[in-house]
């Protein structure tokens, strides 16, 4: 066997997948989005524009995603990132095993039933009571963006944790001491040491939560009340109730191509930030 | 089933053996209508060598798969399914017939029995998605024991597509405690209010049928409406009405409970527990309309446990089984046999059932609303608003 035949054979198994998975229905979905509502719902192929005009209709679901995934993650990333240094930097071997463990222990949960929680939580009977018994009344939280923002954060933060624990986890220590021999305040040490090299691991964090919070679906369902509707829900209506496949495949390549975008700015800036220290990579 | 059989003649057992014997009718016909079926369950409950399960099991398999309404069946009697057949019963909840059709018309759902509303019946039979009943298999079925108002839509063309579930209306829950003890009585107050000072604290179904009819009944518009004056009159309405709602969802109780939710469009059978529960909650009939609705058990063709499918049916069909469900959820029953064994109370209970002259402005829900591709626009475009 060549070499390179076996690199295909390798290869085969992802490829067919990515091609079955991925690509197919994309071209799909693509080829969809310029048809029309069949009569009983569905899709009947055409070659028309109507569906990409009628967009503005979902502009606050866009506007709903485009603010409330990024300041998710920068508050993900403001939560975790003490918490991470502190795991990797602070404490002894024994104490970072079971933290770690405390960090993963809600993924063994269904996400669905841990927003289910915080409906309870949010709820009146939950932290608005609490609040009304020190005398603050009137106090409204579930089925708000702030809801939704709770959930994003509490259901995201270990996929923000993670990434940057591993890269302030791999700091050679020496780097610091240097840096203090030096006469470096320690909060210039974190300025100039610690923080630039963790830069891998908190771009890989914002990467991943910010993905994954563009296509949510399941916690402004839940924590939103039907009243706080991400491009998710806007899309699981338009297939699952008004049941026009052409509409939501118009909505589905949008939401694709602002995400291509978005991700293409970010990945720019974070590979001119790392052109200025070499050791800096997005993984 | 106990009670019409108590009493058969010689003859008409000798009848009936013969059908039997000749294939026209099922074993399980047979025993019903003999009482053969009532002793040996007897004998089978008393003796456990005799219980049924065993010989079921082989039948219909181990599982079925219900797709239904959120608080619609006495859960005590899937457990009953289970003990007497080996078929565990396993239940999906969803909010709006369009969804239920959305999923069945999008491929393979592995339900084998749900539970359309009367409207949606052409569009089924139209998109062949629906399974003709064999009535020889729903033994327990007796087309004359229902009121044809609520079993006419089962049928399309002269064939038979569902059988009559459950009836109720569409209407509202009000929690009188918010609003100096007063129920309130028409739409235009339900969106009134909700606009003053219920602001937050309505709920209105994630459902176009009934939110946009009753936008539309507020204006005193058909409920049903599809013109598009009328329909747009109901969205800048409910578009008005959506920043001072507390949710957009057909699971409704939990927030009317905790207290959250003063006020929803609501079911008359969940106005029903409700009110059972919460005496200060009030289900009340908007007085410009609303919806009355009947529901049906029918098969999807795609289902692929069919015999499962109709033995699940055939159980709930069950007088005895079904009052159970009634007393469970609070809609009513347009099965006499059912309706017969009901408690006294239950039967004048205004919620359960209204009387006529409240009934008569309420309307069938239509089924040119199902497909109508402006409000089910409408419905999507109001809730990304």
């Amino acid at each position: 066997m060549t070499k390179r035949t076996r690199n295909w054979l390798l290869l085969a198994p992802a490829g067919t997948w990515f091609l079955v998975m991925l690509i197919i229905p994309l071209t799909v979905v693509f080829i969809f989005s310029f048809g029309e509502r069949a009569s009983s719902g569905g899709v009947e192929l055409a070659l028309t524009l109507e569906q990409y005009t009628n967009l503005p209709a979902r502009w606050a679901a866009f506007k709903n995603t485009m603010t409330l995934a990024p300041l998710g993650t920068m508050a993900a990333l403001l939560i975790a990132y003490p918490l991470a240094y502190f795991l990797a930097v602070k404490t002894t071997p024994r104490w970072k095993t079971i933290l770690l463990v405390l960090v993963i222990v809600p993924f063994w949960t269904s996400i669905l039933i841990r927003s289910y929680a915080w409906i309870f939580l949010l709820g009146g009977r939950g932290i608005p009571a609490l609040f009304e018994w020190v005398g603050i009344e009137g106090l409204r939280l579930i089925n708000t963006p702030f809801a939704v923002l709770v959930g994003i954060i509490y259901g995201y933060l270990p996929l923000m944790v993670f990434p940057i624990y591993v890269s302030l986890d791999k700091l050679d220590k020496r780097l610091l001491e240097a840096s203090s021999d030096l006469g470096a305040k320690p909060w210039k040490t974190f300025l100039q040491i610690t923080l630039p090299l963790s830069v891998p691991g908190i771009a890989t964090g914002c990467m991943l939560v910010f993905i994954l919070l563009m296509g949510e679906y399941l916690i402004p369902a839940l924590l939103g009340g039907g009243k706080v509707f991400f491009v998710g829900n806007a899309l699981v209506d338009l297939f699952l109730q008004s049941r026009n496949w052409a509409y939501g495949s118009a909505v589905a390549v949008t939401l694709v191509v602002v995400m291509l975008i978005t991700v293409t700015i970010y990945m720019r800036l974070i590979s001119r930030l790392g052109a200025s220290r070499e050791d800096v990579s997005i993984m | 089933m106990t009670k019409t059989i108590d009493h058969i003649s010689k003859k008409e057992f000798m009848e009936k053996l013969e059908s039997y014997r000749k294939g026209s009718i099922t074993r399980r016909h047979f025993l019903n209508v003999t009482g053969l079926g009532a002793a040996a369950a007897v004998m089978g409950a008393s003796v456990p060598g005799l219980r049924p399960q065993p010989a079921y099991a082989g039948d219909i398999g181990d599982r079925v798969v219900l797709a239904t309404w959120p608080n619609y069946h006495d859960l005590a009697n899937f457990d009953a399914f289970t003990e007497a057949t080996g078929a565990h019963v396993q239940v999906n909840v969803f909010g709006s017939n369009e969804e239920m059709l959305a999923k069945l018309q999008a491929g393979a759902t592995g339900w084998d029995v749900y539970v359309p509303t009367n409207y949606t019946f052409e569009d089924y039979v139209k998109e062949d998605l629906i399974e003709p009943l064999d009535t020889s298999m729903l033994p327990n079925y007796d087309a004359s024991a229902f009121d044809a108002r609520y079993a006419e839509a089962g049928s399309v063309n002269g064939k038979l597509y569902g059988v009559p579930k459950n009836w109720g209306s569409t209407g509202m829950a009000v929690n009188t405690k918010h609003n100096g003890g007063n129920a309130i009585s028409s739409w235009r107050e339900f969106f009134d209010i909700t606009m003053g000072k219920f602001s937050g604290r309505t709920i209105v179904h994630d459902y176009q049928l009934t939110t946009i009819g009753s936008a539309l009944n507020a204006f005193g518009y058909s409920f049903n409406s599809v013109d598009e004056k009328e329909l747009a009159d109901a969205e800048k309405l409910l578009i008005d009405v959506k920043p001072h709602l507390f949710a957009i969802t057909s699971d409704y109780q939990p927030g009317m409970r905790n207290g959250d939710a003063w006020l929803t469009i609501c079911w008359s059978g969940d106005g029903k527990q409700l009110n059972t529960d919460i005496p200060e909650i009030a289900y009340v009939l908007g007085k410009e309309g609303g919806e009355i609705w009947s529901d049906y058990w029918a098969i999807p063709k795609s289902s692929e446990r069919k015999a499962a499918a109709y033995a699940l049916i055939n159980f709930m069909l069950d007088p005895n089984v079904n009052v159970k469900e009634v007393l469970a959820h609070g809609y009513p029953t347009a099965d006499s046999r059912t309706y017969d064994q009901l408690p006294e109370e239950l039967k004048n209970d205004p919620i359960i059932f209204p009387a006529q002259e409240l009934l008569s402005p309420l309307e069938f829900g239509a089924a040119v609303t199902l497909t109508d591709p402006n409000r089910a626009e409408l419905m999507a475009r109001f809730k990304s608003a």
